[in-house]
Formats: structure tokens, C-alpha cells, sequence
């Protein structure tokens, strides 16, 4: 069963959303989602860009009150 | 009945958070109302920082370990016996040993450790200073380094966010100072889309490296090392050949962890504020072993520890809980083997790095040497 795991980075400044997002993944199991909430606006495009680059899944990217919910497929 | 605080780890935020109790709980101690007792894994202190210097030959191994017992203040039981099962529902730990510890409050302090084991080919075909093994074979490779490619390799998630841009600049110092620095290139390697997590350091780091004349490749996470051609591929499909390979492999917390079903890769979820296992009131994190998304260095587990120690002491004397972590983290950066600089930010405040000097460079120095006392909790 895929899974999906919550990554909450909001007023994260150091790693960053980003980083969250590859250290969760790494530990995810091909088919499991990620879902990282970031209150930093470069997040909405840093992921989709680094996602594109290495072949996992956009699923989506929404945002919320004061912050963004993006969704990630391990496709890999 | 007397109230028992059992931390499991006894590095820089296990220890700190120890001494402090210790120091705040002398009555309480001494009138047998209150017992602290550690659990570690080695009977030595180690201070991990003081590892950047060791492969440049800049810091003596005896400076870097004390005994465990004498740094920690006396009234501290102190176990040389790891803990193996971790128990939240009972209140209890078992060891090693076999022993089991019941307690009223828990704090796990168990750190991170390196895994370059987890990527094909890293152990065999790179170094790393991240261990004290590892950094005195690195300090041989640069003694008998002839020149080529150097590959300064960062991956996620890792502790000491700044260890690798100081490894390199002081690279870059090192071998400009044997009269090197022509037959030396620097390749500088991130997981992400800009040199440095945090975005005011990578906007300073960048400029530095163009002027010094290091390469970098972002959006580099290693998929696997080859030892035998020399060259490093990452995940993003970019190969790069390699002389001396120098990795900050991906870290995971302790395996106790991950084994007693407290978090997966060994980060314990934890609330940022209050440091609370999620779930639990009367466990707390401090240090690496978190998982909040913040730097993993000494000064988080330092700065946690001394939330930790107000709030465990009031609840242990009035049953409350006084105050909050406010995401604080201090970092010294050294910009080569001369100068340095310093960045602090917290959950609400970016950092921005000022020019480095030398003072600042001096003043890291002087902090390897009085780490001591503030792991004793009188810094
Ligand atoms: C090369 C290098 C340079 C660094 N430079 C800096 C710097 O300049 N500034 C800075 O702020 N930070 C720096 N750091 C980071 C800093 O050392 C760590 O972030 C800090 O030690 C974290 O403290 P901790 O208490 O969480 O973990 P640790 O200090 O690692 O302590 C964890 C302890 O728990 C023990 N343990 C593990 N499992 C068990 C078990 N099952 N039972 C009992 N005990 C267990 C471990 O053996 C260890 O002693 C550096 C680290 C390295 C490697």
C-alpha cells in the first residue's frame, strides 16, 4: 500500500523545503507521496524544477492560508 | 517518590541538557527527590566539530575527546550501556545490557550519524571528515595528493549545514599555501538549485567561489559512486570524474530509534516549540535526532537543551512548563584557514552573513577550546 507522508517546513530556513522534500523521499517507497507545506513562495517552483530533473511525479501544488501544499509521487 | 529523568545519548545535547538539570536540581538531588541518569554508547565525549581540522592537520586528536564521566556533573548516573528498545507506552527503556530504566521523563538525545553506505559505491571510492577514522584517512590522502579534480560532494539531509563550504574554502587555502593551488580543482556539488540551503548564505558563497575559481554543480544528488573509473553520477543524470572524492554522505538518526518505532530513518517527529515527541507529554527531543526542519548543528541542540532544562526543571519543581524554543541556531563559518564569519536566524528571522574577519576565525578557534565548559553548562 503507497502511503503518503507529511513534511511540514513552513518557517523552515535552513535546510529549506527543498531538502526536506529529497531527505523524506529518500526514505519513501517507490508509489508513496510526499506533501510538503512551505510558507516560502520559491518552494512552488523549486520543487516542480528539481522533480522534472530527477523523473519523479507532480501531483499537485496548492495554496493555502499563508502557505503552499506541494505533492510529490517517488516515481523511482 | 522520587521523579527520574533518563536521557538516552550522551553527545553535545544529552550532555548539556544533563548538566544543566544538574546544576538547576542540586537540592532536589541531594535530597533524593529527583535522580537523572544518561545512557550512552561510549565511555569518551567527543567533539565533532573539532573534525573539520583534523585533515588539514589543524586540530591534535587528544583535543577532540574527554571521558564522558568527566564532563558530566557528578550527581549524573552515567551507563555505558546503549539503549535498545525505547518504550513510550510503559515509560521504560531497555538496554543493551538488558537492563530496563523506567522514567517520569524521557529525553532522546541520540544525534545523527553518517550513512554512506546507502549509496552504491560511496564507501569504497570516497572520503569524508564526518568521523574520526574517515578524517584521519582523508588527512593522509591530502598529504599525498598530487593534484587533480577534487570533488566537495554535499548530501541530504546532513548535519552541520556550513562543514562542507568551509571544507572547501579551506581546500582551496590549503593547497594555495603548498604552492598547489594551479594543479588543484575544486568541484563543489548541492542537492538543490543553489549552493547553500539557506538563500543569503548561497547569494554570499557563490560570488566567493567564482572569484577563488571553484566549479560548482547544483541539483546533484548522488545516485552512485564508482571507484574504479573515478567518477560520481547523480540522480539528475550528470556524471563527474573525480581524483579524491570528499562526500558529506546522507545522514539517518540512530537505529534505536527506527527500531522501537519512534521514527522512521531515525528522526523522531517533534514539535518545534515545545520539543515534544509528537504524542507523547512527557517525552522530549533535543538535537540532530529531531525531525524539525531546521539546521542540524550543535548550537540547535544547545540552544534546544536550554529550553529543555527550564522547562523540565519548573516541571519538575511547580508542574509546569515555562517557556518555548524559538528556532535559534548560531553557526561560525570559517571562509578559509584565515578568516571567518558568523550567521544566526531563528524560525522567523533569515540570516545574513557579514564580512568575514579574522576575529571571527580566532573566535571558532577559541570556541573548539572552551567547548568544555559550555558541554559542562558554564559557557
Ligand atoms: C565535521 C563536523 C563539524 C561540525 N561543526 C559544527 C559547528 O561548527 N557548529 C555546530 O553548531 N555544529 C557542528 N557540528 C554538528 C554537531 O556536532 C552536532 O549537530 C551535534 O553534536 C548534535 O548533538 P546531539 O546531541 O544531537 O548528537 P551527538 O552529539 O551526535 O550525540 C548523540 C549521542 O548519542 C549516542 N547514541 C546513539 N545511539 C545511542 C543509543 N542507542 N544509546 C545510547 N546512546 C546512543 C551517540 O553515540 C552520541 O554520543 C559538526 C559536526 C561535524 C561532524
Amino acid at each position: 500500500m503507497s502511503e503518503r507522508h507529511r513534511v511540514d517546513a513552513r518557517g523552515a530556513m535552513c535546510p529549506g523545503p527543498l531538502m526536506e522534500m529529497i531527505a523524506a523521499i529518500k526514505l519513501a517507497a517507490v508509489g508513496d507521496e510526499i506533501e510538503v507545506l512551505s510558507s516560502d513562495r520559491g518552494t512552488v517552483d523549486d520543487i516542480p524544477e528539481w522533480v522534472a530533473k530527477v523523473g519523479h511525479r507532480m501531483v499537485e501544488s496548492v495554496a493555502l492560508d499563508g502557505y503552499w501544499s506541494v505533492v510529490v509521487k517517488k516515481a523511482k | 517518590m522520587s521523579k527520574r529523568v533518563l536521557i538516552v545519548g550522551g553527545g553535545m545535547g544529552g550532555t548539556i541538557v544533563a548538566n544543566g538539570l544538574a546544576r538547576h536540581l542540586g537540592d532536589e538531588l541531594r535530597r533524593g527527590e529527583v535522580a537523572i541518569t544518561m545512557l550512552g554508547d561510549t565511555d569518551q565525549h567527543f567533539y565533532q566539530p573539532g573534525l573539520l581540522y583534523v585533515p588539514f592537520g589543524r586540530m591534535r586528536e587528544s583535543e577532540l575527546s574527554r571521558e564522558q564521566r568527566q564532563v558530566l556533573n557528578r550527581r549524573v548516573t552515567f551507563h555505558v550501556d546503549p539503549a535498545k528498545h525505547i518504550d513510550v507506552e510503559k515509560n521504560q527503556v531497555t538496554t543493551d545490557s538488558g537492563k530496563t530504566h523506567g522514567y517520569d521523563y524521557l529525553v532522546l538525545a541520540t544525534g545523527s550519524r553518517v550513512m554512506p553506505q546507502n549509496i552504491p559505491g560511496m564507501v569504497e571510492g570516497a572520503h569524508w571528515f564526518y568521523e574520526l577514522a574517515a578524517a584521519r584517512k582523508l588527512r593522509q590522502a591530502l598529504d599525498t595528493f598530487q593534484g587533480g579534480t577534487i570533488v566537495v560532494n554535499v548530501n541530504a539531509p546532513h548535519k552541520c549545514p556550513v562543514a562542507p563550504i568551509e571544507v572547501t574554502l579551506m581546500l582551496h587555502d590549503h593547497f594555495r599555501a603548498k604552492g598547489m593551488g594551479e594543479k588543484v580543482r575544486l568541484i563543489y556539488t548541492y542537492p538543490i538549485g543553489r549552493l547553500h540551503g539557506l538563500e543569503p548564505v548561497a547569494n554570499w558563497v557563490k560570488p566567493e567561489y567564482d572569484r577563488l575559481g571553484i566549479a560548482y554543480e547544483t541539483f546533484f544528488n548522488t545516485s552512485k559512486v564508482d571507484p574504479a573509473g573515478k567518477t560520481i553520477s547523480s540522480e539528475e543524470g550528470v556524471d563527474l570524474s573525480y581524483d579524491l572524492l570528499i562526500t558529506i554522505p546522507p545522514h539517518q538518526g540512530a537505529q534505536v530509534i527506527d527500531d522501537s518505532g519512534l521514527g522512521k530513518g531515525g528522526w523522531v517527529p517533534t514539535h518545534p516549540r515545545t520539543l515534544h515527541r509528537e504524542g507523547s507529554t512527557n517525552v522530549f527531543v533535543v538535537g540532530d535526532t529531531t525531525n524539525i526542519p531546521i539546521s542540524k548543528a550543535g548550537s540547535t541542540a544547545h540552544f534546544e537543551a536550554d529550553t529543555l532544562i527550564d522547562n523540565l526543571v519548573s516541571l519538575i519543581v511547580d508542574g509546569r512548563m515555562t517557556r518555548t524554543y524559538d528556532g535559534k541556531v548560531y553557526c561560525f563559518l570559517e571562509t578559509g584557514m584565515k578568516t571567518g564569519t558568523y550567521i544566526w536566524f531563528d524560525y522567523e528571522t533569515p540570516p545574513s552573513p557579514s564580512p568575514p574577519t579574522q576575529m571571527v576565525h580566532w573566535l571558532k578557534l577559541a570556541y573548539n577550546r572552551m567547548y568544555w565548559l559550555s558541554a559542562r553548562g558554564l559557557l
